[in-house]
């Protein structure tokens, strides 16, 4: 069963939601911390590779699954809570273009120190390889993961969405991304919000950890690494203010990557970065403040 | 003009320093040596941009990517040519030049390559530079490992003459020096620092923001493709050796230096090269002092990565503050400003 034009099967299709599912999620947590730091964290993809080195550790020590998934959790989010503490705080003031370099540091930072600790194999994860197997879905033949992958995406962000517009602390976080100076003044508090972020960030590396380990078992120093670069550009290109657009962008940017990967004979599939990233700049180009904004964010006037 | 030599002087003069120790010692130290002078040439290509703009680019490996690729099609051997690169077009199979013409034509490539780039690209600023940069060095490095056409694809280069001795290296990494040291003294360099202080006062004065910024990104650009050209021949390179490790090892020593001065560059080059190379040689055991030290693979990084965080969390404006070295002045003092206050 095939749609009418190209060779996109169905299969290929739910390949492509699952995949913008996952970035979508990524992309969520860029924008949150974005949102109230000013802050692009490029060290992203090093938190989604610490919790694809949790996850295998929780195999090696033959931890139940759902320990190994709560084990992921608590290292992804430690490690984000540190990464804000020692390295996002002291950089607070500082200005969008030296906070992308220093987390660009902090990136290969990690890398390198996971280089060190797990050596260029890096370790496996596969406990959750299983969900690479099909079901049948009305005569369609579709990957367990891609199913759970878009029903997670869409509960993470059904929960976040509630979270950001019917709590207070939803509030707060939404008040300080507009204006983090007039939020402060309003009685704010600045790093309980940051924290509050710089956690739902975390959480949301920890998901995609353990959705990306189903594909990629093998997980290296750069597990993470290529996809959090997709992410970035997903993200810019969505627009980096406001989280509903960032969202969008990573999403049409992880279902572009897996549609064409699928439908592209291997020699054109092979360009497909080149591909993106022109459209990126295109994008950057024509739409410098986003794809999916309206209006407004001229330049800062003296 | 002439008070102003010391700040081409002592970057200049640091260059020779380090070649002339790198002149004295073995040649296995040697090769270290040689792959910092070609770094420096990298960061002053940077600097002319980054610094004189505040423009962040994660791109300019890509030149020096497109540089190496020049330099390095033109002057392997024909034969060799025929069984490293079997998919090479024609045209680069069969043209060969010679060594100086060959880093000429990689500094014009890259050249042509940077004001092809910046023209749609200058007119972004801030994060959106960044990604589209970086954008730029993505497609760059997609392009040469899978185009077979451009050259040898994803194994990288072998049989490239190794020509880039201490004298070229040495050069090679003063013409960048020099180059940068007139650019920014010149009426163009001084037009990109205002836009860079203030871009809104700037335009207000009559500064095109857009064409400033262009010159300087095609003038890196080119010092950029030069360094390419020079690192070829010193070392075969395959496609992932002009990508992220180089981007990120070259703003770290552009960073630690400090971004806003030549002397910054140079200095944070030779700084972060030396502790770079000593890490990479601990790698394989060095002596130190009697002590057999020796270290995991990745240690150069994670000190380097270190660093360049503490740097920027600590003194962002780098390690020279990114001031330009000037000789002292005798400070005026209120005494003195008395004295001189015409009586009325």
């Amino acid at each position: 069963m095939t749609v009418a034009f190209l060779n996109l099967t169905w299969t290929t299709f739910a390949d492509g939601l699952a995949l913008g599912g996952v970035y979508a999620l990524m992309a969520v947590g860029i924008g949150l911390v974005f949102g109230v730091l000013r802050l692009v964290n490029f060290a992203y993809g090093q938190l989604i590779m610490a919790g694809g080195f949790a996850l295998a550790f929780g195999q090696q020590w033959n931890l139940p699954n759902w320990e190994s998934i709560l084990f992921c959790f608590g290292v992804v989010v430690a490690l984000s809570v540190l990464m804000d503490r020692v390295v996002f705080r002291p950089l607070r003031t500082h200005s969008p273009a030296v906070m992308l370099v220093a987390t660009f540091a902090i990136a290969f930072l990690l890398q390198s120190v996971a280089l060190v600790a797990f050596g260029p194999l890096g370790k496996v994860a596969g406990q959750f390889a299983f969900l690479n197997a099909p079901v049948d879905i009305a005569g369609v033949e579709i990957k367990k993961i891609a199913v759970i992958a878009v029903a997670t995406a869409a509960g993470c962000l059904i929960v976040l969405q509630l979270l950001l517009t019917r709590t207070s602390v939803g509030l707060h976080l939404r008040a300080a991304s507009t204006d983090f100076r007039t939020a402060r003044l309003l009685g704010v508090r600045a790093n309980r919000v940051i924290a509050g972020a710089v956690i739902v960030s975390g959480l949301f590396a920890a998901v995609a950890a353990i959705m990306l380990s189903v594909q990629t078992t093998q997980i290296t120093n750069t597990f993470g690494l290529q996809e959090t670069i997709y992410v970035l550009a997903g993200v810019v290109l969505g627009g980096l203010n406001r989280p509903i657009p960032a969202t969008l962008g990573g999403f049409s940017i992880g279902f572009a990557i897996g549609i064409l990967g699928g439908v592209l004979p291997s020699n054109q599939a092979q360009y497909l970065p080149s591909f993106i990233f022109a459209a990126v700049i295109v994008v950057l180009l024509v739409r410098p403040n986003g794809l999916f904004t309206r209006g407004g964010g001229a330049v800062e006037r003296v | 003009m002439l008070r102003r030599l010391p700040e081409l002087l002592v970057p200049a003069g640091l260059v020779v320093a380090t070649a002339l120790i790198g002149l004295e010692v073995s040649s296995y130290l040697q090769a270290y040596f040689l792959d910092t002078l070609v770094k420096v040439a990298i960061v002053v290509a940077l600097y002319v941009f980054i610094g004189n703009s505040g423009v962040l680019s994660f791109g300019h490996i890509s030149f020096v990517a497109l540089g190496a690729w020049t330099a390095g099609i033109l002057t392997v051997p024909q034969l060799q040519k025929q069984l490293v690169m079997p998919g090479v077009s024609h045209f680069l199979l069969v043209t060969n030049v010679g060594n100086v013409a060959s880093l000429a034509l990689a500094a014009a490539v890259g050249l042509a390559a940077a004001l092809a780039v910046g023209v749609p690209l200058m007119r972004l600023s801030g994060l959106a530079a960044g990604i589209a940069t970086f954008a730029v060095l993505e497609i760059t490095n997609n392009v040469l490992t899978y185009d077979l056409t451009l050259g040898p694809g994803l194994n990288g280069f072998s049989s490239v003459p190794s020509t880039t001795g201490m004298w070229q290296a040495t050069i090679g990494a003063l013409i960048c020096v020099v180059i940068a040291f007139l650019y920014q003294r010149s009426r163009f360099g001084r037009m990109l620092r205002a836009t860079r202080e203030d871009p809104a006062a700037a335009a207000a004065a009559g500064i095109s923001v857009h064409r400033q910024r262009l010159l300087a990104f095609a003038l890196s650009g080119g010092l950029a493709g030069l360094a390419g050209g020079l690192y070829i021949h010193l070392q075969p390179l395959q496609p992932s050796g002009v990508y992220l490790d180089l981007t990120f090892i070259t703003l770290a020593m552009l960073v630690v230096g400090g971004s806003g001065s030549l002397l910054g560059a140079v200095v944070g080059a030779l700084a972060v090269s030396g502790l770079d190379s000593f890490l990479a040689a601990a790698v394989n055991g060095v002596d130190v002092f009697g002590w057999q030290l020796t270290l995991p693979n990745g240690t150069a990084e994670i000190v380097v990565g270190t660093l360049m965080a503490v740097v920027l969390i600590l003194r962002p404006q780098g390690l020279t503050g990114s001031r330009e070295f000037s000789l002292p002045r005798r400070r005026r003092t209120v005494a003195d400003l008395e004295k001189a206050r015409v009586p009325t």
